[in-house]
């Protein structure tokens, strides 16, 4: 069985690696938007965003006069730690509790931060203004550093579903993968062997992207390589076996590209690829928790940005392994060899 | 003889269409059994049926007295007509790829001798003429020692040339001892190549034998052939006429002579007249009534 597994892998790796223009495209995809975002988007932020400690997602405006300020960005948070986190990296400009008593969160080493605490201080209806200040530090985090995730994540997510989904509709169509089932190969060696390619494949394109990034734009890292390499491992299984489902049945080349893209585009929009969540609503933020790069996503930045440990990860990689198999389980069942 | 093959009341019902209705037939071992039919016979599904790449909705299939199973799969060899390979790949890389999908293990050495591709070794399989793609496919097909050979129309769209070196191949093969089941259009092929014939039509099989017993059976002598446009008057006397579609009037005789003098006197053109052996396609026409390439 094993022999029959590594040379369909062989032969699929080869396949992919001599297809120069696909090969290419998958390696400077990434890089490209990496290098172009990192010039677009070297500014820091312009909107200031300030969260609000409180239960429910409408902020009532009527308790402070702070809440009505213009070019100020009010999200709602009932997460406190999480807010926290957030301020310390410089991705909220402010944490503001107008329970009682009121009190706010600051960092003192942003800019941005600095200028709204004058703005809720001038604000205030009393004076000196009610208001308790407590400080959380921290540096900030570049835009580079917290898209690079997304960017490989992104590239894994079209590499996977595309280069399994799309290449088994094709093996399919063009009755090569007749050919195989007239041979000793089973569906589950054939499917085994898609996958590792691809798992290889992707691994060695993302370790690469990652390392020449890493090297060139000296992105951020504060957690564990391996814990790092997990998570991509454990993400790039979830992606390739989620095209296998797609491309389990699927005779037509067309429908299978509509199918990937019907989850592939929704997936990058709402797993944070490109922005944060963070002011989207909760249906929205409820939803991308289906998807297998939101995790993805999530447990990268917690590791390159915040250095999460793999206990802080686990729930997500177990997440994401529980849906590898519940995917790798379905598009096994429901392979299908012929195209009739 | 050993029967190395046997289909029992084998069925396949598609929505609506029953393309293959309860047929029988078996494989003696070590010959070349032909499958003949128009398209839609339902010859490509009952061979695919056999081989295993699609389920029969009823009957059985035996494999050297046994039902076929992954003893089978291990020992047949298969060469669709329509099978695309994997891209980028190069010719000995594509038969290292399935030969190690198989226990048995042909040498490849011998395959690349005997398909005659070693000049090709290096070549991507995209660049292949359409000859030496057959003989690609077809050592494909042999990588793992085959017992049985499946050829589904194997020179199709195949220059002359072509086809004959196909046919010493298929020939060669046969002489180590393999059986072989071929599917073809080509009546010339079949009748070079099989010892055995099915023809079938409408899912059924309407004939079978070997070609020459077949011929004997359904004709007596030899055949006179000659233009319908040639002909004056009433051919009314002449025995054993046949008036064909496309304007050729077929007269099957044992007495040539006495048939010649029958028609002379109707015939405008002597010169036209052909004198021939009933062949293969003679046979198809007269037990279905439509060509071969309907």
């Amino acid at each position: 069985m094993f022999a029959r597994i590594y040379s369909i892998f062989k032969s699929r790796n080869r396949e992919f690696l001599r297809d120069r223009a696909s090969f290419t495209w998958n390696l400077l995809l990434p890089i490209v938007l990496m290098l172009g975002l990192s010039f677009a988007f070297n500014e820091d932020r312009n909107a200031y965003t300030v969260a609000v400690l409180q239960d429910g997602d409408d902020i009532v405006t009527e308790q402070h006069p702070f809440l009505s300020m213009r070019y100020i960005r009010f999200v709602a948070t009932s997460d406190k730690e999480d807010a926290l986190a957030k301020l310390s990296r410089h991705q909220l400009d402010m944490l503001v509790e107008f329970d009682t008593p009121p009190r706010y969160w600051v960092n003192p080493d942003s800019a941005k931060g600095h200028f709204v605490e004058l703005a809720l201080l001038q604000s205030s209806s009393t004076s000196p203004p009610m208001i308790e200040k407590e400080q959380i530090l921290g540096d900030a985090v570049r835009y580079v550093d917290w898209v690079l995730p997304g960017i490989l994540g992104m590239n894994m997510m079209f590499s996977c579903m595309f280069g399994v989904g799309y290449v088994i509709v094709r093996y399919r169509k063009n009755g090569f993968l007749k050919r195989l089932h007239a041979t000793p190969l089973t569906s589950f060696e054939f499917i085994s062997a898609q996958v590792l390619s691809r798992m290889v494949l992707i691994m060695c394109i993302t370790a690469f992207v990652y390392t020449g990034t890493h090297l060139f734009l000296d992105t951020r890292m504060d957690g564990n390589y391996f814990t790092l390499f997990l998570v991509a491992l454990v993400g790039a299984l979830s992606m390739v076996s989620l095209g296998l489902v797609v491309s389990a049945r699927v005779t037509s080349e067309e429908l299978a590209g509509g199918l990937l893209n019907l989850i592939n585009w929704p997936m990058m929009l709402l797993s944070g690829v490109w922005f944060s969540l963070e002011g989207a609503g909760s249906f929205a933020q409820n939803l991308a928790k289906i998807f297998p790069l939101t995790h993805v996503l999530n447990s990268a930045r917690a590791v390159m940005l915040d250095g999460a440990t793999l206990a802080d990860v686990a729930p997500s990689l177990v997440a994401l392994l529980g849906l590898s198999v519940v995917f790798f389980f379905i598009g096994s069942k429901i392979f299908r060899w012929h195209q009739y | 003889m050993t029967i190395a093959l046997e289909a029992r009341n084998l069925k396949k019902v598609y929505p609506g269409v029953v393309a293959v209705n309860g047929i029988n037939f078996a494989v003696t071992e070590g010959i070349c059994f032909g499958l003949l039919g128009p398209n839609g016979a339902g010859k490509t599904t009952t061979v695919e049926m056999i081989e295993g790449v699609t389920s029969p909705t009823a009957g059985e299939i035996f494999y050297y007295g046994e039902p076929a199973g992954k003893k089978f799969r291990q020992e047949v060899g298969i060469q669709f007509q329509n099978t695309a390979l994997q891209d980028f790949l190069t010719v000995r890389e594509t038969i290292e790829m399935f030969r190690s999908l198989y226990e048995r293990k042909a040498d490849i050495d011998d395959i690349i001798e005997q398909c005659s591709l070693g000049e090709l070794l290096d070549r991507d399989n995209r660049k292949l003429s359409g000859g030496q793609r057959q003989r690609l496919l077809l050592a494909v097909a042999l990588v793992n020692r085959p017992r049985i050979i499946f050829l589904d129309e194997p020179t199709t769209g195949l220059d002359p040339q072509a086809r004959r070196n196909f046919w010493d191949l298929v020939q060669s093969i046969r002489a180590g001892g393999a059986t072989i089941v071929l599917t073809t259009h080509y009546m010339d092929e079949a009748q070079v190549l099989c010892d055995e014939i099915a023809i079938m039509d409408a899912g059924k099989i309407i004939a079978q034998g070997a070609p020459d017993a077949l011929l004997r059976k359904q004709y007596e002598g030899l055949i006179i052939e000659l233009p319908l446009a040639d002909i004056t008057t009433d051919l009314n006397g002449v025995e054993h006429l046949v008036i064909e579609n496309m304007g050729i009037v077929e007269v099957v005789t044992t007495d040539v002579s006495k048939s010649l003098q029958e028609l002379a006197p109707h015939v405008t053109n002597l010169n036209h007249i052909k004198i021939r052996q009933p062949n293969l396609e003679d046979l198809f026409i007269d037990l279905t009534g439509h060509t071969l390439r309907d």
